[in-house]
């Protein structure tokens, strides 16, 4: 047990925490802003795999990595609105419109990969470079801290500001009103004369940035190729985040923390003789946890709010 | 004209098909322009999605195989859906009702036929309990079921893989197989020369059951009264969680029962390493059955005739097989779009009441 011990009290378990979270805090923060919002969006997940592959070609044949990043943005933003054009505009139930677009996701880049470097597993033939890392010039002097926190792919700081952006834009500015009003009281909303529909386009087209970030971190961060459902359920992961954080920024952020805290631990753990299957599992088991004692503790201050009204 | 007296209702049915033909021809519209970039013969590619499953009585029966599984998956989501729960623990299910039936065709004793049956309700059994999961989470705490389930899929995939693991897996086999299957244990041939099975039949058979369940019994009654208005069916005394309950039982039990007919159909080993995508197809099949059971076989044809067509056009022009993916998402999408079409409907819906009316309401 000593070793276990000694691996998750390294320096290289918490980084590796760090790099693990990245794509969930930046697909989480699209999910707390399309929640808020009142959109579910299961989409994100296609979202993120669609923006990856566009992000690795746009790098390969384009102007490199920084290149692929913005075309990767861009092509979040493009999905996202498509999905809301199908559910707005079209009339399709969100659920369905995300169902599908996620198997078109799936499906179609496997499509175009195989059309572009005839390979139907991976790009890495492409040679499509990476988002640089950074050193944080003070902290990386910092001897523990500075191991953890310095040297990470640009994208995990542009996430961690993104928390931060997130939540000014939800709670300080009028456009966080709008957005947050769009999902809690959306006749509110119209009765003083602002569009919903316009209102869920710009939360979505918002998702789709942090969305595509997600992705392109991915394909050219955290590996530096694409490959076939290479986001495997992440964009799942953080639509449970944001149900476990309640659809606040910090929360969702913390609860992809804690999935990566557990898929970060189980690869500490394959070290040891616990099955591996099992050490794999850990990491959604935990989701599920987290969201039921997310709800047993909701459900009981509903309870307590009835019965304070019931007394009065 | 005839067509002028046409009543309102009679319409919506002939709009219902000239809107699944429109999405259709759309899909494959632009599928074809997307084709048509990465291949020099776009005419013929989609010549050969067209026209390849009929190239041989062996690839026409390999559709109908594909066609099993995806009506089971179909049926599954389509009882949990009518109880309005987005629960799509089907996937997992499937996958841990077909480990479960290749273990017992491994290990049990006894004549084939026995354990044949013994393994198909076992299989249902642990596909029940899995697709329960999300409904007690939902009914005791309110936890979205949809978001449990998709995490529960991931936990049924590396649980159901740790057990095969450690009681089922074949050492001596290169890749990660289980042992065979006992002599016997297998769904008899139907055809000869190609693979297709009993499990048609069964298939059949849960089609037909599904179908009298939702819409001739008062279970299913109250199954969609619940699904369609909560609070009404509460207010009319109905036990909403009770009916909620069975409903997502028995999802999982038709879920389970198509994971073990496919296993026992179509393998002599069991060697899934991965969630098989069953249950999403089974909420694309809805959609395009429009949520009747009915209706689910033929949708899951349709799917089943591109995939296998799409199979053969990657064979025979080199154009990858994945391109069905954005054929099914385009079609689905269209069909689901209520707006789809909708200025027409209501024109002609206008029209159509205007003429009845002048005509003195007669049909």
């Amino acid at each position: 047990m000593s070793n276990v011990f000694h691996a998750i009290f390294s320096t290289t378990f918490l980084f590796s925490v760090i790099r693990v979270a990245t794509p969930l805090i930046l697909a989480s923060m699209g999910a707390v802003i399309t929640s808020n919002a009142g959109i579910t969006n299961i989409g994100i997940e296609g979202v993120m795999l669609v923006s990856a592959l566009t992000g690795v070609f746009a790098s390969a044949f384009g102007f490199g990595p920084w290149f692929g990043f913005i075309i990767s943005i861009i092509t979040g933003v493009i999905c996202s609105l498509a999905i809301g054009y199908v559910s707005m505009s079209l009339k399709t139930d969100s659920v369905l419109t995300c169902i599908a677009f996620n198997t078109m996701a799936i499906g179609g880049t496997v499509y175009f990969m195989y059309a572009v470097v005839k390979d139907k597993g991976t790009t890495i033939a492409l040679n499509s470079g990476k988002l640089p890392s950074v050193e944080i010039p003070l902290i990386k002097d910092i001897p523990v801290l500075g191991d953890i926190l310095s040297n990470h792919n640009v994208v995990s700081y542009i996430a961690l500001l993104m928390i931060l952006v997130v939540y000014i834009l939800l709670y300080k500015t009028p456009l966080g009103l709008r957005i947050r009003s769009a999902g809690k009281a959306p006749t509110a909303l119209s009765s003083v004369g602002v569009s919903l529909i316009k209102t869920r386009y710009i939360a979505l087209g918002i998702s789709g940035i942090l969305g595509g970030m997600a992705g392109a971190f991915m394909s050219m961060g955290y590996v530096t190729w694409f490959s076939k459902n290479m986001t495997a359920g992440r964009g799942f992961i953080a639509l449970a985040a944001d149900a476990i954080g309640n659809s606040t920024p910090v929360g969702a952020a913390l609860s992809s923390l804690l999935f990566a805290v557990a898929e970060a631990l189980s690869y500490s753990l394959q070290i040891t003789t616990v099955p591996p299957e099992l050490v794999q599992m850990l990491p959604y088991l935990v989701t599920i946890v987290g969201l039921i004692a997310y709800s047993i503790r909701k459900s009981s201050l509903v309870k307590k709010e009835r019965l304070k009204q019931a007394v009065k | 004209m005839k067509s002028k007296k046409m009543s309102v209702g009679q319409f919506n049915v002939w709009f219902e098909v000239l809107r699944f033909v429109l999405a259709i021809i759309i899909a494959f519209s632009i599928s074809f322009i997307i084709m048509s970039f990465s291949t020099d013969a776009p005419f013929a590619a989609i010549g050969n999605l067209f026209v390849g499953p009929l190239t041989s009585i062996r690839r026409f029966s390999t559709v109908l195989e594909t066609m099993i599984p995806l009506t089971f998956a179909g049926l599954a989501v389509s009882v949990m859906f009518k109880a309005n729960q987005f629960n799509l623990a089907a996937e997992g299910a499937l996958f841990m009702g077909a480990l479960t039936a290749a273990i017992l065709a491994i290990y049990m004793p006894g004549p084939p036929i026995v354990v044949i049956i013994a393994s198909m309700l076992a299989a249902g059994i642990v596909g029940s309990l899995v697709c329960a999961i999300p409904g007690v989470l939902k009914i005791k705490w309110n936890c979205s079921e949809m978001v449990v389930s998709l995490m529960l899929n991931y936990v049924m995939l590396y649980f159901g893989t740790y057990i095969f693991n450690q009681v089922a897996r074949d050492p001596d086999s290169a890749y990660n197989a289980s042992y065979k299957f006992r002599e016997g244990v297998k769904l008899s041939n139907i055809l000869s020369k190609t693979r297709l099975h009993t499990g048609l039949i069964i298939m059949v058979a849960f089609v037909i059951l599904t179908y009298v369940f939702i819409f001739k019994t008062k279970w299913g009654y109250k199954l969609r009264m619940t699904g369609s208005n909560l609070h009404f069916a509460k207010c009319a005394g109905i036990s909403v969680a009770g009916v909620i309950m069975s409903s997502q039982l028995i999802g999982g039990f038709i879920a389970g029962v198509g994971g073990s007919t496919e296993m026992l159909g179509m393998y002599s080993r069991f060697q899934w390493s991965a969630l098989p995508g069953y249950g999403f197809d089974g909420v694309i099949l809805n959609i395009l059955a429009k949520e009747n059971p009915a209706y689910i076989p033929v949708a899951a044809f349709f799917v089943a005739y591109l995939r296998i067509g799409a199979d053969y056009m990657y064979k025979q022009s080199g154009v990858a097989a994945e391109i069905v993916a954005i054929i099914e998402g385009l079609v689905i999408v269209l069909v689901a779009a209520t707006a789809f079409l909708s200025k027409f409907r209501h024109r002609m819906t206008t029209k159509l009441s205007k003429d009845l009316l002048t005509s003195g309401g007669e049909r």
